[in-house]
């Protein structure tokens, strides 16, 4: 049975289930707007470890296995774990799959990994070539400001634009049975590159990646805006959300009313983000703690997530490359 | 048909994009900015010239005093940077906390610190110098440019 829907999308035949959900975020995260939403607020940044590569690990493993657990099952049952994070050689994941011990795929989307692991969690299992997944991410503020930027004890000036890195991490579990919000249709993005080279310019050079994926999702699916409850992009920030209202608008389609991106979803305007959150945990934190519980309880009806990940690395824009960008989108629908 | 290619090929889309991303980039609020680094600046020159007239009231000459005025600023910045106080100054006072010598041992001390994590050798030793090396190297072109130029027409 052919499962393509349109030009990039996939119409899964048998659904999957969002079978349970998990998360971990750092203090900052835990003060913000999702304040008392997350299964787990750490002290600090370093959560008792010794580096914050560790302390990034430690919340991924951490996330899968209290997602696990609360399935009932245990990581027995896991066919599968699909995680991803921002480090070079995704090294949080990796060192968090040698303490979980299942079948691991790591995947690197940067920022737009929770979307694009559920969206492949989601294909084995309809696929029929598992009946349990996890897919995961994590993110680090310090880890990446060390990776990308300066070390994080020098005195800079961020620019309006840039955008804070998100410490937390979000785990769900996708299975074939039970009950719970389904993942019923995905699209797959393309790489765009929106020609911006300012490193600080992440959510802008990522929006037009959204919207051409929002835009491929609703012709293949032929779907409006307001079939969905909200659309959620994971961290275009102020200005990404700015941009992508009016890029849509000049399509002719109007997603003001139900859209908001998950950047602008966590932290509070006075802990000074600047133009908004960003990282993997971005997305992660607003799906599996807010939206996730928001659909099991039925607040939430039909929701389409669109991880947006930013592609470029510390080499790259020192070589003066531009920022190519990508966008999956995931509806989840009670 | 994509937002991208609906603008008849990639490099038309980008420009347009640019000058769309423009209209809606936020500035930076200059005049509160500069506000900053000139009140942080100040006091920290200021903080020198007390540190400075302090070591001349115990005997030196200005010239002599010159060298222990840098070393006790230099010791505060880096203290500060341990503390974890200088980047949040920094992020308030921009240039007026990057300028003066105490900008410059923040940014030797803040990768010391950071990678410190790698060790002795690859960390601390090597990566130390990674914001304040490029300062250290044209600084030294400079000065032996300046050097030869001075020699030649003296």
């Amino acid at each position: 049975m052919n499962k393509k829907s349109g030009n990039q999308t996939i119409a899964y035949a048998d659904p999957p289930v969002l079978a349970a959900a998990a998360t971990i975020a750092g203090p900052m995260e835990g003060e913000g707007l999702l304040n008392g939403q997350f299964d787990r607020v750490l002290e600090d940044n370093l959560a008792g470890q010794d580096t914050w590569e560790k302390s990034e690990s430690y919340m991924l493993e951490w996330a899968v296995r209290t997602a696990v657990s609360r399935t009932g099952g245990t990581l027995d049952d896991i066919d599968c774990i699909l995680a991803g994070d921002l480090l070079n050689q995704l090294m949080s994941a990796h060192f968090a799959a040698r303490s979980l011990g299942r079948p691991f795929l790591g995947l690197y989307g940067a920022c737009s990994t929770m979307a694009e692991s559920m969206l492949l969690g989601a294909a084995l299992i309809d696929g029929g070539f598992a009946s349990r997944v996890a897919a995961a991410v994590s993110s680090h503020h310090d880890a990446a400001e060390r990776q990308y930027r300066y070390p994080t004890e020098l005195g800079v000036q961020r620019p309006p634009l840039a955008q804070w890195t998100v410490t937390g991490s979000g785990a769900v579990v996708l299975a074939r049975e039970g009950q719970g919000p389904r993942l019923t249709v995905a699209t797959i993005g393309k790489v765009v590159d929106a020609g911006l080279k300012d490193p600080n310019a992440m959510g802008p050079a990522m929006t037009p990646a959204a919207a051409d994926t929002l835009w491929h999702h609703l012709q293949d699916t032929g779907r409006q805006p307001n079939y969905y409850d909200i659309i959620l992009t994971g961290d275009l920030g102020q200005v990404g959300k700015t941009l992508l209202i009016q890029l849509m608008q000049e399509k002719g389609i109007d997603i003001a009313a139900n859209y908001e991106d998950c950047g602008l979803m966590i932290y509070r305007e006075d802990q000074d983000p600047h133009a908004g959150a960003s990282g993997c945990a971005s997305s992660a934190l607003v799906m599996c703690g807010h939206a996730f519980p928001l659909l099991v309880t039925g607040r939430l009806k039909r929701v389409l997530l669109i991880g947006t990940g930013s592609l470029h690395s510390p080499t790259s824009y020192q070589q003066k490359e531009s920022i190519p960008a990508i966008a999956h989108a995931v509806a989840i629908e009670a | 048909m994509s937002v991208s290619d609906g603008r008849q090929g990639q490099e038309e889309f980008q420009k347009w994009y640019q000058a769309r991303f423009n209209q809606v980039k936020p500035k930076p609020p200059i005049l509160k900015n500069v506000f900053w680094a000139f009140v942080v600046g100040g006091l920290i020159c200021t903080l020198g010239q007390v540190i400075q007239t302090y070591f001349i009231s115990l005997g030196l000459s200005q010239k002599e005093a010159a060298g222990p005025t840098s070393a006790v600023l230099i010791f505060l910045a880096a203290l500060f940077t341990g503390l974890g106080v200088y980047d949040e100054l920094g992020r308030k006072a921009g240039a007026g906390s990057i300028v003066p010598i105490t900008g410059f041992a923040n940014s030797i001390v803040a990768p010391a610190m950071e990678y410190k994590r790698e060790g002795y050798v690859f960390g601390v030793g090597a990566k130390m110098f990674v914001i304040a090396g490029p300062v250290i190297v044209y600084g030294l072109v400079t000065a032996v440019l300046i050097g030869l130029a001075y020699w030649s027409f003296r």
